[in-house]
């Protein structure tokens, strides 16, 4: 009997080391540490990446790899016909993540979903500020005070009223700000006045389950057994974080990770030669371009404009900054977004024509600025060089440019003030896959003196593009953006320069991996082969 | 020997209040509105960015803002990042232990291997062993530290597989810490393997971070030890017959040694201010790394506290350094 024991335990020690080498681990190289994991009152991607993205949710879901979204935590909703009242239906029996820090005793609610905006509003609320300091920048930015209600109807039907109608809602409830986190974890932190753990231990419906978090090294996560989108192909997922891209690229060929991040544009080629390796890549959602302060004299003549667009070598431009990781770009709005107009051609690479132009509009040795930024962007990898390749195509039609750059802050400050000198080299990442997430904001009458840095005011093009935001239908939408981009192109406010192009460099044991064109790094649906 | 030591101490105060004055500047030297950092491309209405000006205190007199800054760090609080909205002092403490790990090591190689060269440099004046050391060494101090992480990585763990590339220790292995020293805490954690894989994560940092420190104490020991081998007494104790390993063991080393215990101590600040590059290449999560990290978001109040402590830390080590440099030499004591 006692032998049979032994036998018996041997075997279940057996079967459990077995079943710990068989689990499936997947190592991913992050560039960065997390700010927190709370998503709502973070900016940084790789915050998303660690938190929305793995542990939680949100009421839409963008499909894998597109810009489109799906239903997420809601199965259903309705809009009323004024566009004013949106009444989402929650999925019945979500569950909660279970963990060594807190036993959910409910499934998901109309309550949390009502807690989860409402503690980005409510500045009396003990949410607001749970960790001094913070603000929700994304819901302040996103929403204003547009919602005027979150409400819950019964346990699994939410009602948002609105105060103007807004055709980007349901994409925004996509964004990481709008992930749904779990009031009963909330109430109990609360009650034991340790809030801060919101922001350390999350709990949330998502695909993974978080496990542990060593500051500045690792973050681990667990498959979520009860995941409602089904337990994920691997087991467990880890975060190395690991900052120098030369470093994530040796721990990839070394075999120490699965998937890296952000490739230094120098290490592709030796990346796509590893035999182990392969390498996906995607049009960034981003544009880089040279704006022209359009309200000032001689930039306000559309003429003036053009004969420069047509002075700058963009070929160069992408191979010199962008090492051939991206596209000249033609629209303000990438090519992976819908609505983008193949129709539109760009300005021909044409210094004669340009110098004809200029004297036909009376320009002599004209001196201006260029303003280079500062930072690296996934847009705009080096601004100066970028500059001195414009210095040298503008030198050859008779202009002379003076290169300026100042600290990050004062150059977006400065280069939103209306009267800014000459023509400001700056771009945009998309954050909700929606094209007036770039028309709109960057060049709309109404964001003349913040975003709109060519401070661009067109009466047709704003008409269509205001137009475009209160229609519902995609197809109708998707015409006058079309046309918006016509005009665009006509006025040239911007010479647009580039669209980057991002790498992700994983092991070819990978499988399921989708880019995402918003730059965020999803892991669900992912499998590695053994 | 106790007066010597207050005299010490009573000149940490003003070292202190300058540093403080060194750190609150420098942050506010460099250009630009750090809340407009912040927000980055996606701009603030001029209500929000007075807002926050007023939440971090930057609408003040800059006068007030140092006094508050003061009295803030005399109660033990030095601020809280921006980034992750966490006390800096708690941030510090998190990743020091890392810090404290890898600049151990670092030193343990340099002092064993630097003054080990030194002393055979020294003997054999003139020698290729001579001149091979020193050239080595000259070149070992004017190594960027960069290329020559990134050289040790792509030869060691790219191409010959012999150590880990980057990290503390095999993600494989999961313990919490609890003395924050990988070494140790591998130990405890009790997990097979798990001590192997964080000494092989320490070969290369420590070489990295040894380097400079390395060359620097080889320099110093061969040309102590030839002033000291030059000494009438080594010559009356060679004449006399003493065996050779006794005279530079028993008369020549220790004297040398001086000079070289003040070297290794003042290269406490090489060391710290080495981890930080030497951290971001290696991913090692410590103080190093978490400063670069800081300057790049321009987490002001991070990169304000950090330096802070880092100095604080090197004038305590300088300060234990002088007191050990009394007790081996008394003729200090009574100047």
């Amino acid at each position: 009997m006692k032998k049979k024991l032994t036998f018996a335990a041997a075997l279940l020690a057996a079967s459990v080391l077995g079943g710990v080498a068989n689990a499936k681990t997947l190592v991913y190289c992050a560039e960065a540490s997390p700010e927190g994991f709370d998503p709502a009152p973070y900016t940084a991607g790789q915050t998303f990446d660690a938190s929305s993205r793995t542990v939680f949710n949100r009421l839409v879901e963008f499909d894998h790899g597109k810009t489109s979204v799906s239903p997420g935590l809601a199965e259903s909703w309705t809009i009323s016909d004024d566009g004013k009242e949106y009444i989402f239906k929650l999925r019945k029996g979500v569950k909660f993540a279970a963990t060594d820090y807190f036993t959910p005793t409910r499934e998901l609610n109309a309550d949390d979903v009502v807690f989860s905006f409402q503690r980005q509003v409510d500045k009396a609320g003990p949410w607001f500020q749970y960790i001094p300091g913070i603000a929700y920048q994304y819901y302040n930015d996103q929403f204003g005070d547009n919602i005027t209600k979150v409400e819950k109807v019964d346990d699994l039907t939410v009602k948002f009223t609105l105060k103007d109608p807004a055709i980007t809602f349901i994409p925004t409830l996509g964004m990481d700000f709008a992930s749904v986190v779990s009031k009963e974890y909330a109430d109990k932190l609360q009650a034991d006045k340790t809030p801060e753990l919101f922001n350390q231990k999350p709990i949330g419906t998502g695909p993974f389950i978080f496990v542990d978090y060593q500051t500045d090294a690792a973050i681990r996560y667990k498959a979520n057994p009860d995941y409602w989108g089904g337990k994920q192909k691997i087991d467990d997922l880890v975060f190395a974080i690991t900052t120098d891209p030369a470093v994530r690229a040796q721990k990839l060929k070394a075999g120490e990770c699965n998937i890296m991040s952000y490739p230094a544009p120098a290490d592709i080629k030796g990346l796509q030669a590893d035999a182990n390796l392969k390498v996906e890549e995607q049009e960034g959602l981003n544009v880089g371009a040279l704006m022209y302060n359009t309200q000032q004299k001689p930039f306000d003549d559309v003429r003036v404009r053009k004969a420069l667009n047509m002075a700058i070598n963009k070929k160069a431009i992408i191979d010199a900054v962008f090492q051939g990781a991206g596209q000249v770009a033609v629209n303000p709005i990438p090519p992976t977004m819908w609505s983008y107009n193949k129709a539109v051609k760009d300005d021909p690479y044409d210094p004669d024509a340009a110098k004809k132009l200029l004297a036909e509009a009376g320009v002599k040795d004209l001196k201006m600025n260029v303003w280079a930024m500062p930072v690296s962007r996934p847009y705009m990898p080096n601004a100066r060089r970028t500059a001195e390749l414009i210095q040298a195509d503008f030198a050859k039609v008779g202009v002379t440019v003076e290169i300026v750059s100042y600290d990050w802050g004062e150059y977006l400050k400065r280069a939103s003030a209306v009267d800014h000198d000459g023509a400001v080299i700056v771009g945009w990442t998309g954050d909700n896959g929606d094209p007036d997430n770039f028309l709109g904001v960057l060049l709309s009458c109404a964001s003349v003196g913040s975003n709109n840095r060519a401070e661009w005011c067109n009466k047709d093009f704003d008409a269509l593009i205001n137009k475009a935001k209160t229609v519902s239908d995609q197809a109708e939408r998707t015409k006058l953006y079309e046309q918006a981009q016509v005009i665009f192109k006509e006025q040239a406010p911007w010479a647009t320069l580039a669209h980057s192009k991002v790498f992700m460099p994983m092991q070819k044991t990978v499988s399921g991996f989708a880019m995402d064109p918003l730059g965020i790094h999803r892991f669900d649906g992912v499998d590695i082969a053994e | 020997m106790l007066r010597y030591i207050l005299g010490k101490l009573a000149l940490i105060i003003p070292t202190f209040i300058g540093i403080t004055i060194l750190a609150f500047g420098f942050v506010r030297i460099l250009p630009g509105d750090p809340v407009l950092v912040l927000a980055g491309e996606r701009g603030l209405s001029p209500e929000r960015h007075t807002a926050l000006m007023h939440q971090f205190g930057f609408d003040l007199p800059i006068w007030q803002q140092y006094l508050t800054y003061l009295t803030n760090i005399l109660g033990g609080d030095f601020g809280t990042s921006f980034s992750t909205k966490t006390p800096v002092l708690r941030d510090f403490l998190i990743r020091f232990p890392a810090t404290v790990e890898l600049a151990i090591f670092a030193m343990i190689f340099a002092v064993i291997l630097g003054v080990a060269a030194g002393i055979f440099a020294a003997i054999r004046r003139g020698s290729w062993f001579d001149q091979l050391t020193m050239g080595t060494a000259l070149a070992g101090y004017s190594m960027p530290i960069f290329w020559w992480g990134l050289l040790l990585i792509i030869v060691f763990s790219g191409t010959l597989h012999w150590t880990p590339v980057s990290g503390r220790i095999d993600l494989l292995y999961f313990f919490k810490p609890v003395t924050g020293f990988m070494t140790i805490d591998s130990l405890i954690s009790g997990q097979k393997g798990a001590f192997r894989s964080a000494l092989s994560h320490l070969i290369l940092p420590t070489i990295v971070l040894g380097t400079i420190p390395l060359a620097v104490i080889a320099r110093q020991t061969r040309s102590a030890m030839l002033e000291v081998l030059g000494e009438d007494y080594v010559r009356t104790a060679r004449a006399k017959g003493l065996a050779p390993r006794r005279v530079i063991g028993l008369h020549a080393f220790r004297n040398a040694l001086i000079p070289v215990v003040t070297t290794i101590g003042l290269q406490v600040g090489t060391l710290l201010t080495g981890a930080i590059l030497t951290e971001s290449i290696f991913s090692w999560p410590g103080i190093g790394k978490w400063m670069i990290d800081a300057i790049s978001k321009r987490d002001y109040f991070t990169v304000q506290g950090g330096l802070l402590l880092i100095a604080l830390i090197v004038m305590s080590v300088n300060l234990i350094v002088d007191v050990l440099y009394a007790v081996i030499n008394p003729r200090i004591r009574a100047n």
